[in-house]
């Protein structure tokens, strides 16, 4: 099992790399802000310049698409 | 259109996502169909018509090299193409590359197409193509990790989102596979011979086939799912604290899980274990992340009833949580000795691939095609919702009948009279499991047609649509 001279030694290096990048990624504050990271993606949406070329999108999908860069996420009520 | 080559570009370059996304339909068209001609050929093997190149050991490889890196593939850098942009507020890096990647990866999938059916392989699964193929991806991926490496580095957003850790853990995680497990001694244009031998090549091959489904299958695929339902749901991921814990626990665990698909051969017994303790740890984060995603939509699972997209999605989470709870199973040893070498190991891959893979990339491709060419939704949201039931159909039967056809398998193989003779030849087994390949091929055919009702989908929503160009926000949300 000569091979595991390879693989051992590699997995070990794969996961001091690994460590290393997390050690970075906490002092660079990567963790700092993280209650609030998951709902900025929501408010970065796709412009949608090209909407009105389709005669069939009714008003209330086009709203949809419209408030998602406004309001960051709507709580509806669950029915 | 291409007016990214400005060094302040205002518009996100979203050519190579659109044809990429594009590229994965296409693919998928056809990477399905030739399963659902080895799926018949496995129940009428006339059907090899004795042609060689048509023959089920040739096409077998054609099929999985397809679905996986010419139909995963192209949503895989579609998506993370789109993702990393959209994150972190730049266009692509080094633009004129991406076009390399795009164009680069499509000369290997037609390269695979035209020399499995020859003959030509190096015989390792999932890492078939020869040589000269093996190079060309190795370009094609290092040309990928500086796009997506570098758009995060000139990044305007300082959080780098969970979507790209996933993302970037499957671009170096599978360079280093593929390297590793493709070294070979040319030995002609299109002949090789592996670096390795005997039970050596096959450690390496099984650490290189069990993490390419852990970084390739479930890494790359964990990033779409981290950044498409919640667009798709309109609501931030359940917890991010638990995102960041399910992406660092599976990086740490995963990559010794490989032995279990070598119990009870020549490798050494402990290997053997170490193998199939990984495979029982990574049970704890791969749930983390699917309860993580389910959970997503907690407070809203009204969107549930009436959003086929999102079906798709929590679908695919499902399957995946059923996936890496059988996966475990499976790799216990006691268990493997019933499963392995049986259908129910094709059962489980395909619940995983049609299940979680083919779901969650077609939950994605719904969201994005449509806003990749000026549209708000799919030309026709009802042909989504039959595509989602007759795929779901279709995975059922195919899973459920290679569930019973494998334990029937299993049974029948280990079966032995009292004076130790065994109770069934071989190919009464086979002849048990005639009935189950029929069940099993109804199913990918249900599958592949809705794989075709998504293709006539977005034919029609492209043919009304036009591509247009997002502008990057001038003011970053978040600096």
């Amino acid at each position: 099992m000569d091979i595991l001279y390879l693989l051992v030694p590699m997995s070990v290096f794969a996961m001091l790399g690994i460590l290393g990048v997390f050690a970075w990624a906490l002092r660079a504050g990567q963790f700092d802000e993280i209650d609030v990271v998951g709902e900025q993606i929501l408010a970065a949406s796709d412009a949608m310049p090209g909407a009105a070329l389709d005669p069939d999108q009714g008003p209330a999908e086009q709203a949809t698409e419209e408030s998602a860069g406004t309001a960051r996420h709507r709580h509806r009520s669950p029915s | 259109m291409s007016l990214a080559q400005a060094p302040k570009a205002t518009v996100y370059d979203d050519l190579p996502v659109r044809w990429f996304a594009l590229a994965a339909v296409l693919w998928g068209v056809v990477g399905m169909l030739v399963g659902v001609i080895i799926a018949a050929q496995l129940t009428w093997p006339e059907l090899n018509f004795g042609i060689p190149w048509f023959s089920y050991g040739r096409l077998r490889p054609l099929h999985t090299n397809a679905v996986i890196f010419a139909f995963g593939g192209c949503a895989l850098m579609a998506t993370s193409f789109h993702v990393v942009q959209r994150t972190c507020q730049v266009p692509l890096f080094a633009p004129a590359l991406a076009r390399f990647v795009f164009w680069g990866w499509q000369a290997v999938i037609v390269a695979a197409a035209l020399s499995l059916p020859l003959g030509y392989t190096q015989g390792k699964e999932y890492a078939e193509l020869e040589w000269p193929i093996d190079i060309l991806i190795a370009l094609v991926w290092v040309a990928y990790a500086i796009v997506f490496f570098g758009t995060i580095g000139v990044r305007k957003v300082r959080h780098i989102y969970v979507a790209n850790w996933f993302f970037g853990a499957f671009i170096l995680a599978v360079a280093l596979l593929h390297i590793v497990n493709s070294a070979a001694i040319p030995a002609g244009a299109m002949k090789s011979y592996s670096a390795y031998a005997g039970v050596q090549d096959a450690m390496v091959q099984w650490w290189y086939g069990h993490n390419a489904v852990g970084f390739f299958l479930t890494a790359g695929f964990l990033g779409m799912m981290y950044y498409y339902i919640p667009k798709q749901a309109e609501r931030p991921v359940y917890s991010y604290r638990l995102s960041i814990v399910h992406f660092w626990a599976l990086i740490f665990t995963y990559m010794w899980a490989g032995p279990h698909h070598l119990h009870y051969t020549a490798l050494p017994d402990w290997a053997q274990s170490i193998g199939m303790l990984f495979s029982l740890i990574l049970l704890a984060p791969s749930w983390g992340g699917m309860i993580n995603g389910v959970m997503t939509l907690s407070g809203a699972w009204h969107k549930l009833r009436d959003d086929p997209i999102l079906k798709f999605l929590i679908v695919a989470l499902s399957f995946y949580g059923m996936s890496t709870f059988e996966g475990p199973m499976m790799a216990i040893k006691t268990v493997n000795g019933l499963s392995h070498y049986t259908d129910w190991t094709v059962g489980h891959v395909h619940s995983g691939a049609l299940g979680w893979v083919g779901f969650m990339t077609m939950g994605s491709l719904y969201y994005l095609i449509p806003r990749m060419f000026g549209q708000t939704r799919m030309h026709s949201v009802r042909a989504i919702e039959l595509h989602f039931w007759i795929a779901t159909i279709g995975i059922v039967l195919y899973i459920a009948a290679m569930w019973i056809a494998g334990v029937m398998q299993g049974l029948m193989w280990r079966a032995v009279n009292p004076d130790g003779t065994l109770v069934y030849s071989f190919v009464e087994g086979v002849k048990a499991t005639y009935p189950f390949y029929m069940v099993r091929l109804l199913g990918g055919v249900l599958y592949l047609t809705g794989m075709l009702i998504m293709a006539w989908n977005v034919v029609m929503t492209v043919s009304r649509g036009r591509a247009v160009s997002t502008p990057v926000p001038a003011l970053p949300a978040h600096a």
